[in-house]
C-alpha cells in the first residue's frame, strides 16, 4: 500500500492511538515483564513541558476525533487492521527514539489472520495522551536492553501452536480435549476457530452437543474429528434432530449415531432421508430392522454408497448368496456392507473352495467375513495337519465356524484342536 | 515404562514371516505395535529388515531396532550363509516356477527314483564348490588356503551370484520332494528356479511349492517370534537373548583368518604375516 510523503505522519499517529488501545485491553492478558511505562498508564503520569508532548497533543486530539467516528462502524476495523499491518514495516525503520516503542507495538499487534475482536473499552483520550507522551520519552540503554520483547506473532502459519498462549478459544477448546494438532492440518478449520468468539458462537454448539446427548468427556473427540460443525447453522442442526426423531430413533440412539459418525449432522434432512430409503429399498428390511442397521453402523448414513452397492452386487452374483441370505447376514454383521470387496472374495474362496464349507453353513456364521484370512487359514490347516478339520454337523466331531475363528488361541488348542500352544506353534513356523 | 523401555530398544532380532506377507507389511506392523506401548511421543521408530524375504516366502527374517540397524550392516557384510527347506512338485512347468503361476507344460515323473534325485544334487553341490572358491578370489596352491577349504571356510566376501555351499534331498514320495539348501547371495527366486532345474535335468519338469528359510546367520527358527509375539516384552526378550550371540559371531566373521578374502586381486598368496596382521589391528581398532 503505497503511501505520499504527506500521509505518513497522518496515519502514524493514528496508527499509534489504535495501537495504544489495542494495548490497553490486551495488557490484561499479556503477561509482560512490568516496565515503567506500563506502571505509568494506571498511575497518573507527569505531565512534562516538553516542546514534543505539545505538538503530540495537538496531533492526537485532531486525529483521535476521527478514530471516535470510525469506530463506530465496525466495518472500518478491518480496514484498520490492515492499515496497522500494512504499516508495520514503514514503522519499523523510524528513529532511533521510536525505535523501542514500534517493537513494542508490534508485539501487541495481532495481524493477518487474527483478529482481535475483544477490544471494546474505550480508553478516556486524554489519559491516551499522557500514555503517548510517556512512551515517546527517550529511555536510556540500559532500560532498553531491559525490555523484553516477544516475537511479533506471524500472520500466516500452518500451526496453530502460535496463537494458543493469545487466543481464549483456542485455549478453551484445549481444556475440552480437542486435539489441536489434528485441527491444524485443515486451515480453512482452523482459520474459523480462531475467528469464532468461544462465548457466542462456540458456547451454544456445545450445549446444543450436549443436548442430543453426548457427554463432556466425548466432546473433544466428536470436534477434533468433525470441526466442521461450527460452520453449521444451529437452526438446522435442530432441525436434522428433529427428523431422526420422527422417524422414531430414540434419544439414546441419536447419541449413539452421532458419537460414532460425528459427520451425521452435518448432513441435510433430504440427504438423511434419501440415504435411509436407499438402504430400506436396497436391503429390503423391515423399518425397523432398518432402524437397528443404522444405529449400529451409523457410517452407513455417512458414508459413500458405491461400496454399498458393489458388495451387494457381490454377494448377489459373485459369491453367490440368495437375498434372504444376505439379509440375514447383514443383520447379523453390519460391517460387511462396507467391507473389502477383494479380502471379502478372498476369504469366500478359501473358506468355500478348500475347506468344502457349503454356503448355507457359511451364512449361519457370517462371522468369518469379519475376521482376518490368515487367521482362518492356520487354525484350519493345523486342524487338516491334526486331522480333526471335519465342519459337517452331520457328522461326528463336527467344528463349528464360529469356534473356529472367534475363541481365542490357547481355547482353541485345548479344546478344538486338543493339542498344546507350543504345537500351535511349531506347527506355525512349518508353513 | 513404555517410552523409557523403547528408547533403549536396541538390537537385532529374528521374526518369522508367515507366507502371504510383504515383508514391508511385516516391518510396519511392527513398527505399529512397538508405537502403540507410548502413544504419539515417539514419532516413528527406526526398524530396519535383514535379507529379506518375498511375499510367497515364509521363515527367519531379521529385523533390526534402533542402533541395531548398524549391525544389520554388518551382518550382510559378514557373508554368512542361510538355511532353506524347499518343496518341489513334480510334473508340472510353469512361468514363475511357482505352483500358481501359469502352466507351461506337464510330463510325467514315473521314471524318478531317489538315487537320481541324489546324483544330481551331488553335481550341483559340486559345481557350486569350483565356483565358491572363485569368487572367493583365493590361490588354493597356498597351505593356509588348502586348510580353510577344507574345513569349510571358503566364502566370497564381497558380490557373487547364488551360490550353493549345500544340498541334499529330506524327503522324496513322488510327486512330492523336499530339499535342504544351504547357500549365500541368493534371492527366492533363483531358488524357485534351482527346483525348475532339477526337473529339467530329471527329465521332468517341477515346481517349487514353498520355500521357507530355516535359518539366517546364526537366527534359528527356534528364536524366531510369531506374529502373536510381536510385541515389546517378546522382542525385547528375544533381543536379550540375540545381543552376545550377534557380537560373538560378529567378532568371529571379521577376526584376521578371514580378511585375505577382503583383497580384491585374485592369485594373492598369503605368505607373510606383515600385511594381514596390519589389517588385522585396523580392523581391531575401527571395531
Amino acid at each position: 500500500m503505497a503511501l505520499s510523503a504527506q500521509q505518513i505522519p497522518r496515519w502514524f499517529n493514528s496508527v499509534k492511538l489504535r495501537s495504544l488501545i489495542n494495548a490497553a485491553q490486551l495488557t490484561k492478558r499479556f503477561t509482560r515483564p512490568a516496565r515503567t511505562l506500563l506502571h505509568g498508564f494506571s498511575a497518573q503520569p507527569q505531565i512534562s513541558s516538553d516542546n514534543c508532548f505539545l505538538q503530540w497533543g495537538f496531533k492526537t486530539y485532531r486525529t483521535s476525533s476521527l478514530w471516535n467516528s470510525s469506530q463506530s462502524t465496525s466495518s472500518s476495523s478491518q480496514e484498520n487492521n490492515s492499515a496497522q499491518s500494512s504499516l508495520l514495516p514503514s514503522m519499523n525503520e523510524q528513529s532511533q527514539k521510536t525505535q523501542n516503542i514500534s517493537s513494542f507495538d508490534s508485539e501487541l499487534f495481532l495481524e493477518g489472520n487474527i483478529l482481535c475482536q475483544e477490544r471494546k473499552r474505550i480508553i478516556p483520550v486524554l489519559l491516551m495522551n499522557f500514555y503517548h507522551a510517556f512512551i515517546l520519552l527517550p529511555i536510556s540503554e540500559e532500560e532498553a536492553i531491559q525490555i523484553i520483547a516477544d516475537p511479533p506473532l506471524p500472520p500466516a502459519s500452518f500451526t496453530l501452536r502460535d496463537y494458543v498462549d493469545h487466543s481464549e478459544t483456542l485455549q478453551k477448546l484445549v481444556l475440552l480435549g480437542v486435539d489441536l494438532s489434528k485441527i491444524e492440518k485443515h486451515p480453512e478449520a482452523a482459520n474459523l476457530l480462531l475467528r469464532l468468539d468461544f462465548e457466542k458462537d462456540i458456547k451454544q454448539m456445545l450445549l446444543f452437543l450436549k443436548d442430543v446427548g453426548i457427554e463432556d468427556n466425548q466432546l473433544g473427540a466428536f470436534l477434533t474429528k468433525n470441526h466442521a460443525i461450527f460452520s453449521e447453522d444451529l437452526e438446522n442442526l435442530k432441525t436434522r434432530v428433529a427428523y431422526l426423531h420422527s422417524k422414531n430413533f430414540s434419544k439414546a440412539d441419536v447419541a449413539q449415531m452421532v458419537r460414532k459418525a460425528p459427520f451425521l449432522l452435518n448432513f441435510s434432512v433430504e440427504r438423511l432421508d434419501n440415504r435411509l430409503g436407499f438402504f430400506q429399498k436396497e436391503l429390503e428390511l423391515s423399518v425397523k430392522k432398518t432402524r437397528d442397521l443404522v444405529v449400529r453402523l451409523p457410517r452407513l448414513l455417512t458414508g459413500s454408497l458405491e461400496p454399498v452397492k458393489e458388495n451387494m452386487k457381490v454377494y448377489r452374483l459373485e459369491l453367490g448368496f440368495k437375498h434372504n441370505e444376505i439379509q440375514h447376514m447383514i443383520t447379523r454383521i453390519p460391517k460387511m456392507l462396507t467391507a473389502n470387496k477383494m479380502k471379502l472374495t478372498e476369504t469366500f474362496d478359501f473358506v468355500h473352495n478348500v475347506m468344502s464349507i457349503p454356503h448355507h453353513i457359511i451364512v449361519k456364521f457370517p462371522q468369518v467375513f469379519n475376521t482376518r484370512l490368515f487367521k482362518v487359514k492356520e487354525r484350519h490347516l493345523f486342524l487338516t495337519y491334526l486331522g480333526r478339520a471335519q465342519y459337517d454337523p452331520a457328522k461326528p466331531n463336527y467344528i463349528s465356524l464360529d469356534k473356529l475363528v472367534s475363541i481365542p488361541d490357547e481355547i482353541f488348542c485345548e479344546e478344538i484342536a486338543k493339542a498344546s500352544v507350543q504345537d500351535f506353534e511349531k506347527f506355525l513356523k512349518t508353513l | 515404562m513404555g517410552s523409557a523401555g523403547l528408547s533403549r530398544l536396541h538390537g537385532l532380532f529374528a521374526v518369522y514371516k508367515p507366507p502371504g506377507l510383504k515383508w514391508k507389511h511385516l516391518r510396519d506392523t511392527v513398527e505399529l505395535q512397538l508405537l502403540k506401548v507410548c502413544g504419539p511421543a515417539f514419532a516413528h521408530l527406526k526398524v530396519g529388515v535383514g535379507h529379506r524375504l518375498d511375499a510367497q516366502a515364509s521363515g527367519v527374517l531379521v529385523l533390526g531396532v534402533g542402533h541395531g540397524c548398524r549391525l544389520l550392516t554388518d551382518m550382510y557384510n559378514a557373508h554368512l550363509t542361510k538355511d532353506y527347506t524347499v518343496r518341489g512338485l513334480l510334473g508340472k512347468a510353469t512361468d514363475d516356477f511357482r505352483e500358481d503361476g501359469r502352466l507351461v507344460e506337464k510330463t510325467t515323473y514315473d521314471h524318478v527314483t531317489r538315487e537320481k534325485l541324489d546324483r544330481i544334487l551331488a553335481v550341483i553341490q559340486g559345481s557350486h564348490q569350483k565356483a565358491l572358491v572363485m569368487y572367493s578370489n583365493l590361490d588354493l596352491k597356498t597351505q593356509e588356503a588348502y586348510e580353510m577349504a577344507v574345513r569349510g571356510l571358503i566364502r566370497p566376501m564381497n558380490k557373487s551370484p547364488m551360490l550353493i555351499t549345500g544340498i541334499r534331498c529330506l524327503y522324496f514320495a513322488p510327486p512330492e520332494f523336499l530339499l535342504e539348501v544351504q547357500c549365500m547371495h541368493e534371492t527366492q527366486k533363483e531358488l524357485r528356479k534351482l527346483v525348475h532345474e532339477i526337473g529339467l535335468e530329471l527329465k521332468t519338469t517341477a515346481v517349487c511349492t514353498q520355500v521357507r528359510r530355516t535359518r539366517d546367520g546364526f537366527f534359528t527358527l527356534d528364536s524366531a517370534l510369531l506374529r502373536t509375539q510381536w510385541d515389546l516384552t517378546n522382542i525385547q526378550d528375544a533381543i536379550r537373548a540375540a545381543t552376545p550371540q550377534v557380537a560373538a559371531e560378529l567378532e568371529k566373521s571379521l577376526s584376521p583368518g578371514l580378511d585375505t578374502k577382503q583383497l580384491p586381486s585374485p592369485g594373492w598368496s598369503w605368505d607373510s604375516q606383515g600385511p594381514s596382521s596390519t589389517l588385522g589391528l585396523e580392523r581391531g581398532a575401527g571395531q
